[in-house]
């Protein structure tokens, strides 16, 4: 049984959108990292079904240019909420208000 | 074998590998800027002793003239032997990536020299603070380059992920880490929906390398594809939080109030030459033949910019804040130049990003001296009387202001009128004369933040009397570091109090200047003595300053050079 490449697409776009409206709506730090990490893995599952209609292996190749950089930013972002949870104890975006304007 | 090799290799089943044919000069200043970085990083750990932040500054100076002359060499070859592409189609080698080369490599000569004595004041430790910078203007100059859109993203993200940590970098500032957390997110997100654009891109079109995309639209009569569309949109939207325009500028405003400031001028001149440099590649270069598609949007986006960053410039009481919803307005001049999709747009805007990071970051460096140890003291009544105390300071900064509002004989003027003629030249009259207008009620803002400097410091709740009694009150010592939560209550109310006399002003410039400018003088700011300005940020600000009147007198070496650094694929 063969599935139509039309169905992952669909699932990348319900995946992504699934990500926005998470990193938008929730305000749990951790949880808007998870939102992203979704959002990219979307893009990721369109890179490789797009490499599959097209026949063409670069598309396959992005997709470890993007899994690495997901992998960084992800030490980078966690680094800054460890930082911010030792003065203040909270991972809740609402919470950090310092600055208005 | 290098990945880029797979990319090349046109059949997934060839069992030999071909290594494509890399030209070390043309990526040679970001070699030296990466190596530069490592080479530092690695020191740091052996020699932690000896490597004090004088000497990393100093290795990021050489580093940087390195990258600037390794930039020279570029020019004279591409003037020689003209442009091309090289390792395997990823690297674009033409005069607009080494136009960009060389103001990335000025822009970290210059914040290194800055960050010095920040540093020291600051007493942070070792050299982290340089590797950084120079990994994240390795990106910038990566995003110059690049000819594919994965390396765009790559440079992206290069440049973005040390940003983070820069912005973070002052770990004894509560504002600091959260600007980070906040650039962190948002910046996160913008690249998530880049890198969905790219993969939309990719199925549209079967390539992410820039020039067979614009061979694919050239050959194929597209006439509603979806999917391109889709790509499209979303790559502007990523790349419209990078320069923050306007409904992707949320972010900016808290994070260049947080940031350390030495930071904030980098994060200003850098992270929007690389991202304006990608878009005009991107868009202009590449994406020419849908330009139908994506011109409206640039053309909103420009008048957006423009108009939100005067106006909301106008109310803002932190220097830094100000200087946030200034870059704001920028960011609509020089697209400007991208609306216009010309070959005269594109170095319209080429020579706006160099001028603009001269002004920025020399802005940057008074503001950085300016303030006091916690990066604290960032109101514009922090700044009154300063002519008389230190009137070489205040006239560097007046001189810095007057340029990025657009006087004539200094860079900024030729800046403005360059892009505002390529606009017109493109028959784009509206979006002209908006940026005309803006121009002018931006220039109001920075001219209040001059007149501050230059007016004496005048008696306790002398004008804005009524006004300070809820601010005079709530408004305690300013106490870095912990404090600055008791510290921005109090200033929200301060704020709340002083707003009311302006909107009740009847608009009357006069008298709204003077309100403004009155505002509460704090005791501690009455008193307070002449600022330390160390040597080498005397040194950036009098470069920054020299390079603003010297070639805005004699405009002509600086635009001959945006004109003839022209795109690979015009």
């Amino acid at each position: 049984m063969t599935i139509n490449p039309d169905w992952y697409l669909a699932l990348g776009v319900v995946l992504f959108s699934i990500g926005a409206i998470g990193v938008l709506v929730r305000r749990n730090v951790l949880v808007m990292f998870m939102c992203v990490e979704l959002m990219l893995n979307a893009a990721n599952l369109t890179f490789v079904t797009f490499a599959r209609m097209l026949h063409d292996i670069g598309g396959q190749v992005l997709v470890f240019f993007v899994l690495v950089v997901a992998a960084a930013e992800v030490v980078v972002g966690l680094g800054i909420v460890v930082a911010i949870f030792r003065r203040r104890s909270t991972a809740n975006a609402d919470d950090l208000h310092l600055m208005k304007g | 074998m290098s990945p880029l090799g797979l990319l090349a290799a046109s059949s997934p089943a060839t069992p030999t590998t071909h290594v494509p044919h890399v030209d070390y000069l043309s990526i040679l200043p970001m070699l030296i800027m990466i190596g530069g970085a490592l080479a530092l990083m690695v020191a740091s750990s052996l020699f932690r002793k000896i490597l004090t932040v004088g000497v990393g500054t100093w290795i990021t100076a050489a580093v940087s003239v390195a990258a600037l002359v390794a930039g020279l060499f570029q020019w004279d070859q591409i003037s020689t032997h003209g442009a091309q592409v090289t390792v395997a189609g990823a690297i674009a080698f033409d005069g607009f990536d080494v136009f960009i080369q060389i103001v990335v490599a000025m822009a970290m000569l210059l914040t290194a020299l800055i960050g010095d004595g920040y540093l020291r004041r600051e007493g942070v430790e070792g050299p982290e603070f340089h590797v950084l910078a120079m990994m994240s203007a390795s990106g910038a100059m990566m995003m110059g380059a690049a000819n594919d859109l994965i390396v765009v993203f790559l440079g992206l993200e290069i440049l973005s992920i040390a940003l983070y940590v820069l912005a973070a970098f002052n770990h004894k500032r509560a504002e600091s880490g959260e600007a980070a957390l906040k650039y962190f997110v948002l910046g996160a997100f913008s690249s998530a929906v880049f890198v969905y654009g790219i993969a939309l891109t990719y199925g549209a079109t079967g390539s992410t390398n820039l020039p067979q995309i614009a061979d694919y639209l050239s050959r194929n009569v597209i006439a509603s594809n979806g999917v391109l569309l889709g790509g499209l949109a979303l790559l502007l939207v990523g790349f419209g939080f990078k320069i923050a325009a306007v409904p992707f500028h949320m972010w900016s405003p808290d994070v260049y109030q947080g940031s350390p400031s030495p930071v904030t001028g980098f994060m200003a001149a850098v992270a929007k030459a690389g991202a304006f440099a990608a878009l005009l590649r991107v868009f202009v270069s590449t994406f020419a033949t849908a330009r139908t598609d994506w011109q409206p949007i640039i053309w909103g986006l420009a008048i957006l910019s423009l108009v939100v960053g005067a106006t909301v410039a106008l109310m803002q009481r932190d220097v830094k804040r100000m200087m946030a919803y200034s870059s704001i307005n920028h960011a609509g001049f020089i697209l400007l130049g991208v609306e216009a999709a010309t070959t005269r747009g594109v170095a319209a805007s080429l020579y706006y990003i160099i001028t603009y990071m001269f002004l920025v970051i020399g802005s940057f460096a008074v503001i950085t001296v300016m303030s006091r140890p916690g990066d604290t003291g960032h109101q514009i009544s922090d700044y009154r009387g300063l002519a008389r105390r230190q009137p070489l300071l205040a006239l560097a900064f007046a001189v810095l202001l007057l340029g990025q509002a657009g006087v004539p004989f200094t860079t900024g003027f030729l800046a403005k009128f360059e892009v505002v003629a390529a606009a017109e030249a493109t028959r784009a009259y509206v979006l002209a004369a908006i940026a005309m207008v803006s121009a002018a009620v931006a220039a109001f803002f920075y001219l209040r933040v001059a007149v501050t400097m230059f007016s004496p410091v005048g008696p306790v709740g002398d004008v804005a009397d009524g006004a300070d009694s809820a601010a005079g009150v709530g408004r305690p010592d300013d106490t870095p570091g912990d404090g600055g939560w008791a510290g921005d209550r109090a200033d929200d109310r301060a704020g709340d109090g002083r707003g009311s006399p302006t909107s009740r002003d009847t608009g009357d410039p006069v008298s709204s200047l003077r309100v403004l400018t009155d505002a509460p003088p704090l005791d501690s700011v009455t008193e307070r003595g002449p600022v330390a300005v160390p040597r080498l940020t005397w040194l950036a600000i009098g470069l920054s300053v020299g390079f603003t009147v010297v070639f805005g007198i004699i405009p002509g070496p600086i635009l001959d050079f945006a004109h003839q650094a022209t795109l690979l694929f015009p």
